[in-house]
């Protein structure tokens, strides 16, 4: 047993340890950026060590918002654990419910039929751009423009009310059940789909002109936190911050599930991996979404929703299992262990937020705060999810 | 009767009825670009703004304002006192004085000195140290980034604005505004913002800076930040701080307008309503611009400034006294 | 030179940016005024759980008291108590009994038995709350019902003020709008 006591009058446990992992020499200022704070979306707490405006050192905290999803899987039925994965990530609930559902079907042998898989698809991609659409307004947000948030909640209302149709919710999100989904398409979803999508083009246009080209964001963005495809491996990070390094790395495209095989589109890729590139990936990838919603409008087969077969309780066969779908943040991964009862044994959430997050104390080093909340926030992290 | 009249008539009377005419005017002012700020935020926006307190939220700056005065006031703990409650003080009143010798009509001046533009950019200048002490004496550390921001960015862009100011002063021979006016009084043409473009420009882009308007609005920026060096007031200290920083946005256009855009002089109105609409144009114009730009970088801003402003106005007042010699 | 070319580039960029928010600016809003106006997507706005009346009889559930809606929740807002014709009702504990035995109440199991068309209703609903207050709004009840006793409500507007007003009587909800149809109907 140590003397030390755990919480001191004078910063908490965090903050002492920072401190006590080494100040620099010289007249520095350490500073705690939340877990109130404009920039950090959230409870994320970070503290920095600044020399002027410099960064020295900066070490994220976590845990804030941490609701114990993975064992509260433990003492429910494979059913009741649906609701809880829209509230990982509340910005792409429907890849969490796709990689929860698509788990329990690998490990039970569960065919979903392929208008469920379209259903899927269509919703998800959806999901996709309205997750990627708060994240534009919510970084340029963070970089000092107000207006253009204002703009992307716009469309980002009309997405919901689209997914409101069919969900009956708007943000958490609980439409996949094992099997298919919980309600069909009716005819007033998809021609609202195929409205807003073509509508969602010239807004694309209206993006680039009023932030893309601008001249400030570009100095706010270009070669900032530039990320080798070394250390973006290093850290395991995923999704648009990996791509935005270079790598074409995508689960939608390289472990193809559901019926993404058969859809046509790229996968949009940075060169230097800085917060420019990261932006016009996750801007390219909502033309991408668009693409894949027409052609699974067109594609999209008549039959049910929902598999008939699927047992009434759903008491999967021992073993283990992992399934990982592609999320506006990355891979998200679920990995189940199964006793063969009504309850998981247990169920790890793979969160990308939280591999990507951690490559922010390594890029924030010897920038100025500026650049520092302009990688934060290029970084898209959604904290409910990190945390879990 | 003749005693008071005479009373009246006296230099420091009229100042004091300037003084006091000009706080109301600036009283008034503030509760309107509040309004007006609001409005031109929600119409970019595509929302209404403020709508419910009165005929299309016409009230609502009235009920901002109570709200602030309502409320307790609070202070840091370690926070110095004095310096804590000079700053907003001393932040708001010097807008009185530079306000005075401009000039809103062909007579409506409150003091017609021959040193106002010096007065002016002098009286200005004590808006930064308020931003100081507020950084310093709120012990935040916020605050003093802010505060550190505050006084780098001012000082850096004093000169390109000093140097654009000289241009004008060089063209029109005085420092006395309505001297200044009276060159300009032949038509559109003849506004200084049509000889001296690039001059109008770095004022422009100075006055920005120099009253921490977005897209320069470093010491309060937010999303780094949080608020600056206002971080710790609450009632009222921020309210002085508010009310400071659209009176010396009012002041900056004021003097772009006299400066450039032929102060009252105009067509078939009378001269102070010219002004004011010369004034409220450019208001409008700062907010089109705070409500469509992300914020400059803090090193990119002292980069503009020194990189490219600074020499540039350089070259122009250079070229502007050639001319001028060459003319004469 | 291309510096400054460069400049200049990034200054049309910032007009741009201006024409785009200026044109904006010109538009109606977008905003709906709430008091006044009212969304365009109500209709599939999806409330609280409610019950289904039979089609013969509106003051009675399609409920057949097999507590899947009960054992799927995973909140556990809701709670039922039914019995089996024939068996008095204030005999609480009896009626527990017997629907033990007919139900297979396991711990962890989800009520099983075949539910055939034209099967006889075996129990009667006494009872159906919900606690609002816990429920997420899955729909996982909804889905599960075999006879679709339960449907979603539309009350946008629910309101209130403490977590009683949450604190649902379905049964007596169910009864109250067939006698608020049937008063209508007389008038």
């Amino acid at each position: 047993m140590s003397n030390k006591p755990y919480f001191k009058l004078d910063g908490d446990y965090y903050s002492s340890r920072f401190s006590e992992a080494g100040k620099q020499e010289g007249d520095t200022l350490i500073l705690n950026l939340g877990p109130q704070h404009p920039s950090t979306h959230g409870v994320l707490r970070i503290i920095v060590e600044l020399d002027g405006e410099y960064v020295i050192r900066a070490e994220p905290v976590l845990g804030y918002i941490h609701r114990m999803h993975e064992k509260m899987a433990e003492v429910k039925t494979y059913v009741q654990y649906l609701p809880n994965m829209g509230r990982v990530d509340y910005l792409h609930a429907l890849a969490w419910n796709w990689a929860y559902v698509g788990a329990v079907e690998k490990l039970m042998g569960i065919e979903v039929p392929t208008r469920a898989e379209y259903i899927r698809v269509i919703t998800c991609e959806l999901n996709r751009i309205s997750s990627h659409l708060l994240w534009w307004g919510a970084y340029v947000l963070d970089l000092g423009g107000f207006t253009p948030i204002l703009y992307a909640f716009d469309d980002r209302e009309k997405i919901m009310d689209i997914l409101q149709i069919p969900t009956g919710s708007r943000l958490t999100y609980c439409y996949y059940r094992f099997g298919g989904v919980s309600s069909d398409l009716t005819e007033s979803f998809l021609t609202k789909t195929r409205d807003f999508i073509e509508q969602f083009k010239d807004r694309i246009k209206l993006y680039h002109d009023l932030v893309t080209g601008n001249m400030i964001l570009r100095g706010r963005c270009v070669d900032i936190g530039a990320l080798p495809v070394e250390m973006a491996r290093r850290y395991g990070a995923t999704g648009p911050v990996l791509r935005g390094s270079g790598v074409a790395s995508d689960v939608r495209r390289m472990e193809p599930y559901s019926v993404y095989g058969s859809l046509d589109f790229d996968i949009p890729v940075g060169k230097i991996g800085d917060a420019m590139d990261r932006y016009d990936v996750r801007l390219a990838e909502l033309e991408q979404s668009v693409r894949i919603i027409e052609q699974a409008l067109n594609k999209i087969p008549d039959g049910p929703f929902i598999s008939p077969d699927v047992p009434e309780r759903i008491m999967p066969p021992e073993g283990e299992v992992y399934f990982a779908v592609e999320g506006a943040r990355g891979k998200i991964g679920v990995y189940l262990l199964s006793d063969g009862t009504a309850r998981p044994y247990r169920i790890k959430l793979r969160a990308p937020g939280y591999s990507n997050l951690h490559v922010f104390a390594e890029l924030a080093r010897g920038t100025i705060l500026a650049d520092a909340v302009s990688i934060l926030g290029s970084l898209d992290l959604v904290i409910p999810e990190i945390d879990r | 009767m003749t005693q008071i009249l005479e009373l009246l008539m006296h230099p420091l009377a009229l100042l004091v009825v300037a003084l006091v005419a000009i706080l109301t005017f600036i009283a008034l002012n503030g509760l309107i670009l509040v309004y007006v700020e609001r409005k031109v935020a929600g119409f970019i926006q595509r929302r209404p703004g403020p709508y419910e307190v009165g005929p299309h939220g016409l009230l609502q700056p009235i009920a901002d304002a109570l709200k602030l005065v309502g409320k307790q006031i609070v202070m840091p703990k370690g926070a110095d006192p004095i310096l804590f409650w000079a700053a907003p003080l001393l932040s708001f009143t010097p807008v009185a004085i530079c306000l005075l010798p401009i000039p809103f009509g062909p007579n409506l001046v409150g003091l017609n000195v021959n040193i106002g533009l010096l007065l002016v950019l002098a009286f200005t200048g004590i808006n930064v140290l308020a931003l100081c002490l507020a950084g310093w004496g709120s012990n935040n550390k916020y605050a003093l980034l802010g505060a550190a921001r505050a006084v780098s960015q001012s000082v850096a862009y004093e000169i390109p604005l000093l140097l654009s100011v000289l241009c004008v002063a060089f063209t029109s021979g005085s420092l006395n505004f309505s001297d200044i006016i009276e060159t300009q009084s032949h038509g559109m043409l003849s506004w200084n913002a049509f000889s001296q473009p690039v001059a109008f420009f770095i004022f422009l882009v100075s006055a920005l800076a120099e009253t921490n308007r977005a897209p320069f609005d470093m010491p309060e920026a937010e999303s780094e930040l949080t608020a600056g060096f206002h971080t710790e007031y609450s009632g009222m200290g921020f309210g002085l701080f508010f009310l400071a920083e659209y009176s010396y946005m009012i002041v900056v256009c004021a003097v772009a307008s006299v400066l450039f855009l032929g102060g009252w002089h105009g067509p078939f109105l009378p001269g102070p309503w010219w002004m004011l609409g010369k004034i409220y144009a450019l208001i409008l114009l700062i907010m089109w611009f705070r409500w469509t730009y992300p914020r400059v970088r803090f090193d990119q801003l002292l980069n503009i400034c020194w990189k490219w402003l600074i020499p540039l106005s350089l070259v122009n007042l250079l070229g502007t006294a050639f001319i001028i010699n060459l003319v004469r | 030179m291309s510096t400054i070319l460069k400049t200049l580039n990034g200054l049309w960029s910032l007009i741009v940016g201006l024409k785009v928010t200026g044109k904006e600016f010109c538009k109606p809003w977008k905003t709906v005024h709430y008091p006044r106006q009212e969304v365009a997507n109500i209709d599939s706005y999806r409330g609280h759980i409610d019950l289904v009346a039979l089609d013969e009889n509106p003051l009675e559930a399609r409920c057949i008291v097999c507590r899947r809606c009960e054992e799927v929740c995973p909140s556990g807002c809701i709670s039922i108590e039914g019995h089996a014709p024939g068996v008095e009702v204030e005999d609480r504990d009896s009626v527990r009994q017997l629907l033990m035995i007919s139900n297979v109440f396991l711990p962890g199991s989800v009520a099983r038995e075949p539910v055939n068309p034209g099967e006889k209703i075996l129990r009667v609903l006494d009872d159906f709350r919900l606690n609002y207050n816990l429920c997420s709004l899955c729909g996982l009840c909804v889905q599960n019902c075999p006879v679709s006793s339960l449907t979603f409500s539309e009350d946008v507007y629910l309101a209130g003020k403490s977590r009683s007003d949450f604190e649902f009587n379905l049964l007596q909800r169910l009864k109250d709008r067939a006698g608020a149809v049937k008063f209508k109907k007389a008038a």
